[in-house]
């Protein structure tokens, strides 16, 4: 049997190259991660204060989700899991809209139907998320298919860990994005932990790149901490995908810093000497290191830089937060495209349940 | 008009719709070459193209998970699970997702795939090619579940599902897929959702059934006739929406009610039938709703005639509530 060796691309295309993010577009990466990591590091601490009621972190994603979202155009299309703020924030999703989904009020455009972190953004092309494990990752090929149907040239990216590569949908979902040559990226945030599974435990695949070899399309590995990397990478893959060629698989290798979620308590499974280790390879803090190496930024505007995300965040929070809340009969719309008599007359029913205080 | 089966009347059905609007499209497995294991999209990729016909590999979830990619695109994807029986691995998109996507966007992306399955027993198919598990769909908010027993409601009731704003899960009865053959018109003569049929009026006792329960049940009515028992058929169509009107309107006419599915009896639709029933008719009741169903095994293969409601069961089971009360 062949060796296979997926590609690597980390160091491929050195900062600098003529195909790297520009010194501008870098430095405004590094501004979306600073925003990122400030919304987590308080996010957390709101749902420890009870003012959310759930979040799934991504601290240590940030590097590979800006990249990607960076190397992609405003008509493609995301299918994201639910750790993808950066994602979104690249997209164009304002803090605002992201915190009325987080805390579920009046202008929360999935109308508080879901728990925290299942955004759906229609005006950035970024679809709704759900729970269920790699589920989106079928839904993105298809969505390809029909931009290919369509001869439109765009692609869809579909996000993903490294749980996922177990689940039904990637199978399904690779081995169909091979056979119709569908404009797919599958950008998998490979973050070590599936919540308690480490990735050896997950597959004994050398790489999860790999795993596009039996698909007959390619598998590329990527330094996830390195936004310039990530970057090439899925501009790679985009340009391939919208030329016709078909599908690339691309592993992002990064460490996942916090718990899977506020419910989850990773002391369970794994030790803080191993966090604090991965933390050494902090894309924000390689960023930065980065940038002011290569006279970019100064101490002093990087300083600017998380009080102003720190500032955004709160002004964001304060109109959430004074946001009215839901209005309670609406848990009846959006089932169908309009309510059926018996969703009507449920509707009544908890009507008078709410006016005679039945709800509480 | 022309004399179709209820088979050909979807292939009917399938081909006026792409025709009308180039966003339909097909895909499922066998159904593009091969025009379907039960012929149902037979010549339609000959006439629309391996493009807009399109087999795919052996992945129930594949063909669902991409069906709903491409409804969320905007195209207006219909695809073929092979049995019912098989539509498990792609349960997880249906529940989880194609279910939930309006409701859980907030009405951003609505996500409308038909799903199209044969279902039903009495063809000598043993446990995967036989069982009834409408109920499962029924359970679920966000679908719509629909099924013919004629060949006119199969092309109308295909073409409402096409034109539909929401996810619809079309159960085709094979047993009955070419023993039952009809006028079918042409053109764009859709069938409304949530609108029962009735079959054959009567005064004594009503009798619910749908798609390949309907003809047992219309000979049983006819059976019951002889005997100057006046039963009124009703075929539900449309199990959601569910036309409640018409059920209480016969309930209350006749005073009897009896449930007739193929599906395992315990927390089948007929158990949410007479729920409504107990529930809104009561003082209209004679006599206790009666469910003739498939037992509460799974569906056997050599004896499946044991486990099949039939005309006699169905017969009797209207007789003893009528005499009852």
């Amino acid at each position: 049997m062949a060796e296979i060796a997926p590609r690597t691309l980390e160091g491929s295309s050195p900062v600098g190259s003529s195909d790297s993010l520009p010194p501008n577009r870098l430095l405004q990466a590094y501004r979306w991660m600073v925003l990122a990591r400030v919304l987590d590091e308080r996010c957390l601490s709101l749902q420890r204060q009870g003012r959310i009621g759930f979040y799934a972190p991504l601290s240590g994603q940030e590097g590979a989700q800006v990249g990607a979202a960076l190397a992609l155009a405003a008509e493609d299309w995301i299918f994201p899991a639910y750790r993808e703020i950066a994602v979104a924030l690249v997209r164009g999703v304002t803090l605002r809209s992201i915190m009325d989904q987080l805390i579920g009020n009046s202008t929360d455009l999935a109308r508080g139907t879901q728990m925290p972190n299942h955004f759906a953004f229609r005006g950035q092309n970024y679809v709704s998320a759900s729970s269920p494990i790699g589920t989106q990752i079928t839904q993105a090929v298809g969505a390809a298919m029909a931009a290919q149907f369509r001869k439109e040239p765009l692609v869809t990216i579909a996000f993903f860990g490294d749980g996922a590569t177990s689940s039904n949908d990637f199978h399904a979902g690779l081995n169909f994005a091979g056979v119709f040559r569908a404009p797919t990226i599958f950008f998998c945030q490979n973050n070590e932990w599936a919540i308690s599974l480490p990735r050896e435990r997950q597959t004994v695949s050398k790489t999860l790149a790999q795993k596009a070899d039996a698909y007959g399309f390619p598998g590329v590995v990527v330094d996830g901490n390195d936004v310039n990397a990530v970057y090439l990478a899925v501009r790679a893959a985009r340009d391939r995908a919208v030329s016709g060629a078909g599908p690339t698989l691309v592993e992002a290798q990064v460490y996942r810093f916090g718990p899977h979620s506020t419910s989850d308590d990773p002391r369970r499974y794994r030790t803080d000497a191993q966090v604090a280790s991965a933390r050494e390879r902090d894309p924000v803090t390689l960023l930065k290191t980065s940038l002011i190496a290569q006279k970019l930024l100064e101490e002093s505007a990087d300083q600017a830089i998380w009080e102003d995300a720190r500032r955004a965040f709160a002004a964001a929070l304060e109109e959430a937060e004074k946001t009215t809340p839901l209005d309670p009969l609406s848990i009846f719309d959006n089932v169908f495209a309009s309510r059926t008599p018996r969703l009507e007359a449920e509707r009544t029913e908890a009507e008078a349940s709410l006016r005679s205080g039945g709800a509480n | 008009m022309s004399e179709l089966t209820l088979v050909q009347a979807v292939n009917r059905g399938l081909a006026e719709a792409m025709r009308a609007d180039p966003d339909v499209l097909l895909l499922g497995e066998d159904i593009g070459v091969n025009g379907g294991v039960f012929r149902a999209t037979e010549g339609l990729q000959k006439e629309f193209g391996a493009e807009r016909v399109i087999d795919t590999p052996l992945s129930e979830t594949g063909i669902v998970g991409t069906a709903i990619g491409m409804a969320l695109y905007g195209l207006k994807p219909v695809a073929e699970i092979q049995f019912l029986d098989f539509i498990y691995p792609a349960f997880d998109q249906i529940v989880s997702e194609l279910a939930k996507f309006r409701y859980r966007s907030g009405g951003q992306y609505p996500c409308h795939v038909v799903i199209r399955a044969p279902y039903g027993g009495g063809i000598k198919g043993g446990l995967y090619h036989s069982q009834s598990t409408e109920a499962f769909f029924c359970h679920t908010p966000g679908l719509k579940v629909v099924i013919p027993s004629t060949p006119s409601d199969a092309k109308g009731l295909l073409l409402t599902a096409i034109h539909d704003e929401d996810p619809v899960i079309f159960l085709e009865p094979k047993r009955i897929y070419r023993s039952v053959t009809g006028e079918v018109p042409e053109g764009d003569t859709r069938v409304p959702f949530g609108s029962a049929r009735i079959v054959r009026e009567g005064t004594d006792v009503s009798l619910f059934a749908y798609g390949a329960m309907i003809p047992p049940t219309t000979e049983a009515a006819e059976a019951l006739a002889a005997e100057g028992i006046s039963a009124e058929v009703i075929d539900l169509r449309s199990l959601v929406p569910l036309d409640e009107r018409a059920v209480l309107a016969s309930v209350e006419k006749t005073g009897r009610a009896v449930v007739v599915h193929e599906a395992a009896r315990f927390c089948g639709f007929g158990a949410e039938l007479s729920a409504i029933l107990a529930e809104q008719a009561f003082y209209s009741l004679k006599s206790p709703i009666v469910r003739v169903t498939g037992y509460d095994t799974p569906f056997p293969y050599a004896l499946e005639n044991v486990y099949l409601p039939n005309t006699e069961k169905i017969a009797t089971a209207a007789r003893n509530s009528v005499r009852a009360g």
